[in-house]
């Protein structure tokens, strides 16, 4: 964009207004006084304005001068609007903070008009207490404790750059929990990748995977579940959904308004760069093309180092009573932080913005206020406690600046100002609910999609289907190894699930399942889930189906689902079909969530995921929260080994009908998606969970795994291979028939979990499913002795076999050293804070240094304490830094080698 | 008496709240101790946890060995103070000359988080004494610069004075020289160990207890010390 004054009228720069010293460190204390709006205003003289700063007096005096408002997204009405509030044309610096603010990402113009029905639908809560419009819904799950959790999307950063995509999308997540002044105690990452064979999705998956694990473990946040989906609808627009978990004492609640007239306002962190720079509007509200190589500069560079820090500088000063309020930056930046902090608490705020440090000392106004720079906190102080502010930031060693202070209300009663100096330039002044709250907000025209009717009509029910014993156990051990099937540890355990030592469950378990309180045993248990295709064929169910599967994933362990956050990701709003779908997805989460009798608390839109026209398959991912009174009640997936030939009995809870579908199954052997998706009876699922709740408190269950994407057989294979024991099944009668073995093991139907119950606890079992009118079967045994799973009369596969075929799909898929090695060098751009141009280059030094003491290279090159030349071989020789063949086609043998990892061990 | 065992937080420590859980957990008094305090406060050992600190920025350790706090521990260490580091803390150990040797980068290049069977190949070290020579134990190991190496006459030199004190087994999770997991200095009061036994002393939340042995044996090691 470019605003250049005119040159003929170009002055020196004025005296007004009178800074004090500009406080650059933590140890500067302000000396300003409260300042006067209308003050400010009279004293600005209309031409008087310092040489490329384009003032507010300026803006008065040209009005006719051409802004780039459409390159930065803004329609010709918004544009009017900005000009009638301001009664002038906004300044640079005032059409970026517009721009952003009023971009699809800030300001949900297109999502506003229906989200609502999340409060107006939202069943009666006594827990919530804070909900939808703060950082993240906060609930209370005991008299003293309160947990928060909310996920975000990172979708596009993540394609363009996904290394710093993904770290970043964690980073901002944690960040908003933190902002509710929790200490975020866990992460959760759903990812959705296009097809997992096609070359690019090795380039994606690879560094967000990277990024995720490089960001989170760096953090100290155990990665406890989440979602890995592949489908070629996400090809060139990969879905990075992060969510945190933090937990408060309830009195600790933190809020985000600036309140009191004479507060300071501190800004704590990172310094300002210029990475990220319009990174709402230009990447997250915007679709994907050919130029999109080219936005490389508008992702954030993260730094989980200065998050820790801090993450335990804001922890110190809530519990010390220090902040008056807090918000924390992330899309849009200082612009969103100041805007939305004054507007909610009504008061005006006087801001000197060449206090924030910066990292490149040639930032413009503008830029500074737009900048997506990561790891700050915008605070506000009263000051009197402003010095042991700074004092907690510099015992952290984290940066702390005051940058302005809060101004009162009009007179009137209006709310008051935002007035922003740059070197005693007056570049904004603004209403900040201006850009909050009256943003403009669109009822976007929407209309079924032109193809669902045929799509709903190509039924998968009609496909062939295996009916032989051969066939069926074939069609096992395929769809076992299908990458959306197989088993994650490739990835997951490239993620601490152990830090901070209250995880009692994560992935694979069905949800993570964290310990909140070490005394009393309380904790929570969280589950996210998706399903992109089902949502596709019906966006109303297919939401309801997502929220029922996230739902009784948490109720498999036992725990009761009180609260619920999502992602809504989704194409182009202005795609009335796609606009449909949102509508839809929205209705199907509100009546889903008012059905169960538990709220959404907040979470997240993220639209124009699509590559040129195409829009990825509507994929609203649903996050469970679930209480545990004590997480030693919890109840695990795996089944039990039992000494002596003693086994569990298995039962299948639900119904199953022939709901084909959209499933697995359908798109692995048949590459099909069309029909309808399953039923699904959210009261049903209500019953189900209350029954699985109190089974585990009784502790009539020693295992349970919800069943989804894959059916039975897919449910039965991970509880086998959890701990390694195996199982023999009978499938009832009514469904031995023909290919109707087939649809007993595949058929997704929802509202169905396989437990295992222990000898002397089946009676009791049965009579309790009775009791709570919940359908059950008896379906077989646990044979711990035997080694292997058998359906009788059909197939019998041992448990080497099985875990063979599960486990190979992710090593041979993304194993090879080059995939890691293009990783490796991301991490390292992370510890870089260069400008993005030739990042990667400077910081290659510092990788070599770090990784060097190899055979071929000595080790006093590192200084690292390694007593005369390193010429011992290592184990196999290999040069970590060198080119190494791919591992499309199975070099693998550095990598993994998962398919030997043992058992899990017993943590019951 | 309860021993006393510090706990040290650097900037950007992670697993140090793990650590004295453990520590307390094992019957011991943990102590908190901070990372720019020279002090050490009486205690009878030090744990240097894991985690990334000062964000393994330069070269994991290289910063941290020179925190206030590490130069009096490398005194007391080689005054016989038994000194524990554990993954990152292994890292800052070997920064400090406390052991020789280095930690790299995993050979594969990714972190790895996942339930690691070791052989204790040494009982005879301060940390270690509560285990049999040659038992087996599984507890987590969870990193990304876990790659030992070092030339051949120090590993040499280190299997000839039983100073391995754990190899992994049924598979070496970060490519380490002769599958070292664990080593400690010839006094045998300073150990380095990459896996993470404080992540294995609950049923609930670990593998297994296995992890407990590493500070039960400190605790019976300083009782049996002259005062």
């Amino acid at each position: 964009m470019t605003t250049h004054p005119d040159p003929a009228v170009r002055e020196t720069p004025g005296t007004f207004p009178a800074a004090p010293a500009e406080p650059r460190t933590a140890a500067v204390v302000p000396q300003a006084g409260p300042v006067d709006a209308g003050r400010v205003a009279a004293l600005a003289p209309a031409d008087d304005w310092a040489p490329g700063v384009d003032t507010v007096p300026r803006a008065s005096g040209t009005p006719e001068e051409l802004q780039p408002y459409a390159e930065l997204g803004l329609r010709d009405d918004e544009y009017d609007r900005i000009r009638h509030i301001l009664g002038r044309r906004p300044t640079q610096a005032e059409l970026a903070m517009y721009s952003i603010m009023w971009s699809e990402h800030c300001s949900y113009k297109s999502s506003k008009v229906h989200l609502r029905q999340f409060g107006e639908k939202a069943p009666p809560s006594d827990r919530l207490l804070a909900g939808i419009g703060e950082n993240a819904g906060v609930v209370r799950v005991s008299d003293e404790l309160a947990v928060t959790f909310k996920v975000e999307s990172h979708n596009h950063p993540s394609f363009v750059e996904p290394y710093q995509g993904a770290a970043t999308g964690v980073g901002g997540i944690v960040r908003d929990i933190l902002a509710m002044g929790a200490r975020p105690i866990a992460v959760m990452d759903p990812l959705r990748f296009g097809a997992a064979d096609h070359p690019d999705t090795a380039r994606v998956l690879t560094g967000v995977v990277a990024g995720v694990g490089g960001y989170g473990n760096c953090l100290g946040l155990p990665n406890i579940g989440g979602e890995l989906v592949f489908d070629p609808s996400y090809q060139g627009n990969p879905l990075l959904n992060a969510l945190c978990l933090g937990v408060l004492p309830v009195h600790r609640l933190q809020n985000k308004a600036a309140a009191g007239p004479g507060n300071i306002v501190v800004l704590m962190g990172a310094k300002t760069g210029r990475d990220g720079i319009g990174g709402v509007s230009v990447l997250a509200s915007a679709t994907f093309d050919e130029t999109s190589e080219q936005r490389r500069p508008a992702v954030q560079v993260g730094d989980p180092f200065t998050e820790k820090l801090l993450i335990e500088a804001c922890l110190e000063l809530y519990d010390a009573e220090l902040v008056v309020g807090i918000q924390d930056l992330g899309g849009a930046g200082l612009t969103c932080a100041l805007t939305e902090t004054a507007a909610a608490a009504g008061t005006g705020m006087r801001v000197w913005l060449e206090r924030v440090p910066l990292r490149e000392p040639s930032m413009e106004p503008h830029e500074i206020l737009a900048s997506e720079s990561q790891e700050r906190m915008l605070l506000v102080v009263a000051p009197e406690k402003l010095e042991s502010v700074l004092k907690t930031a510099e015992k952290w060693g984290v940066l702390a600046t005051a940058i302005g202070e809060v101004t009162a209300p009009a007179p009137d009663g209006q709310p008051g100002r935002l007035l922003i100096t740059w070197r005693d330039q007056l570049v904004v002044d603004v209403p900040p609910g201006s850009l909050v709250d009256d943003g403009p907000v669109y009822a976007r025209p929407m209309r079924e999609p032109a193809d669902l009717i045929l799509l709903q009509a190509d039924r998968a029910e009609t496909l062939p289907r295996p009916n032989t014993p051969e066939a069926l156990r074939e069609t096992l051990l395929r769809m076992i190894a299908s990458p959306n099937l197989a088993d994650k540890t490739w990835v997951t355990e490239q993620y601490d699930r152990y830090v901070l030592g209250n995880t009692v469950l994560a992935q694979p378990e069905d949800s993570g399942v964290i310990r909140i309180d070490e005394r009393t045993g309380l904790g929570v248990a969280l589950s996210v889930d998706g399903n992109g295709r089902y949502a596709r064929l019906d966006p109303y169910h297919g939401t309801k189906l997502a929220l029922a599967e996230a739902y009784r994933n948490v109720a498999v362990t036992g725990a009761k689902p009180i609260a619920v956050t999502n992602c809504l990701n989704f194409g182009s709003p202005e795609d009335p079909a796609v606009m449909w779908q949102f509508a839809e997805a929205v209705r199907g989460l509100a009546d889903g969530c008012l059905e169960l009798g538990i709220p959404v608390t907040g979470g997240n839109v993220s639209f124009y995921n699509q590559t040129g026209a195409a829009a990825i398959h509507p994929t609203p991912v649903v996050g469970v929260l679930g209480v545990l009174d004590n997480v030693a009640d919890r109840v695990p997936m795996g089944f039990v080994p039992r000494p002596g030939g003693d086994h569990d009995q298995l039962f299948l809870l639900g119904e199953t009908h022939v709901e084909l579908s959209g499933s697995e199954w359908a798109w692995v052997t048949h590459e099909h998606l069309g029909g309808i998706p399953p039923q699904v009876d959210l009261a049903r699922e209500r019953q189900l969970a209350e029954l699985l709740a109190e089974a585990a408190r009784v502790g009539h269950v020693s295992s349970a795994h919800d069943l989804s994407d894959g059916g039975l057989a897919q449910s039965l294979v991970e509880s086998c291979l959890r701990r390694g024991v195996g199982a023999r099944i009978a499938v009832p009668e009514h469904f031995t028939g023909g290919s109707m073995p087939f649809v007993y093991l595949f058929s997704e139907s929802a509202g169905r979990v396989l437990v295992s119950v222990q000898r002397g606890h089946e009676k009791a079992f049965t009579a309790l499913c009775a009791e709570r009118g919940v359908p059950w079967e008896l379906i077989g045994v646990t044979d711990p002795a035997g080694g292997a799973l058998e359906v009788h009369g059909q197939f019998r596969i041992g448990l080497d076999e099985l875990r063979a075929a599960h486990s190979a799909t992710l090593p041979r898929l993304f194993g090879g050293a080059e995939a890691a090695q293009v990783a490796v060098e991301a991490t390292r751009t992370g510890t870089a804070t260069a400008p993005q141009s030739g990042a990667t280059d400077e910081a290659t030094p510092v990788s070599v240094g770090a990784t060097s003491v190899t055979p071929d290279q000595p080790a006093e090159a590192t200084e690292a304490p390694v007593e005369g030349p390193a010429d011992a071989p290592t184990a196999d020789g290999s040069d970590a830094t060198g080119p190494a063949p791919t591992g499309r086609d199975g070099s693998t043998a550095a990598s993994s080698g998962d398919s030997d990892q043992p058992a899990a061990p017993d943590q019951r | 008496m309860t021993a006393r065992v510090g706990v040290v937080t650097f900037p950007g420590s992670l697993d140090d709240g793990d650590a004295a859980r453990a520590v307390r957990i094992a019957g011991g008094e943990p102590v908190r101790l901070w990372h720019g305090d020279p002090r050490l406060h009486g205690v009878d050992a030090v744990v240097l946890p894991g985690g990334f600190s000062y964000g393994d920025y330069l070269r994991c350790g290289a910063i941290a060995r020179f925190a206030p706090v590490m130069e009096t521990i490398v005194d007391a260490a080689r005054g016989g103070l038994p000194v524990l580091g554990i993954c990152n803390g292994f890292q800052i150990l070997c920064e400090a000359h406390l052991l020789p040797g280095a930690l790299t980068r995993n050979q594969h290049l990714h972190f790895r988080n996942r339930d690691q069977v070791l052989r204790v190949e040494s009982a005879g070290t301060a940390w270690t004494n509560a285990f049999q020579p040659g038992q087996e134990i599984l507890i987590p190991v969870k990193n990304g610069e876990g790659c030992y190496v070092a030339d051949t006459a120090t590993l040499d030199q280190l299997e000839a004075e039983g100073r391995v004190v754990a190899r992994y087994l049924g598979g070496n999770p970060n490519g380490s020289q002769r599958d070292i997991a664990a080593i400690t200095n010839s006094a045998g009061n300073v150990v380095g160990i990459m896996p993470h036994p404080e992540h294995a002393v609950e049923a609930l939340t670990g593998p297994s207890l296995d992890g407990l042995g590493f500070f039960t044996s400190v605790l019976k090691h300083l009782v049996g010390a002259p005062a």
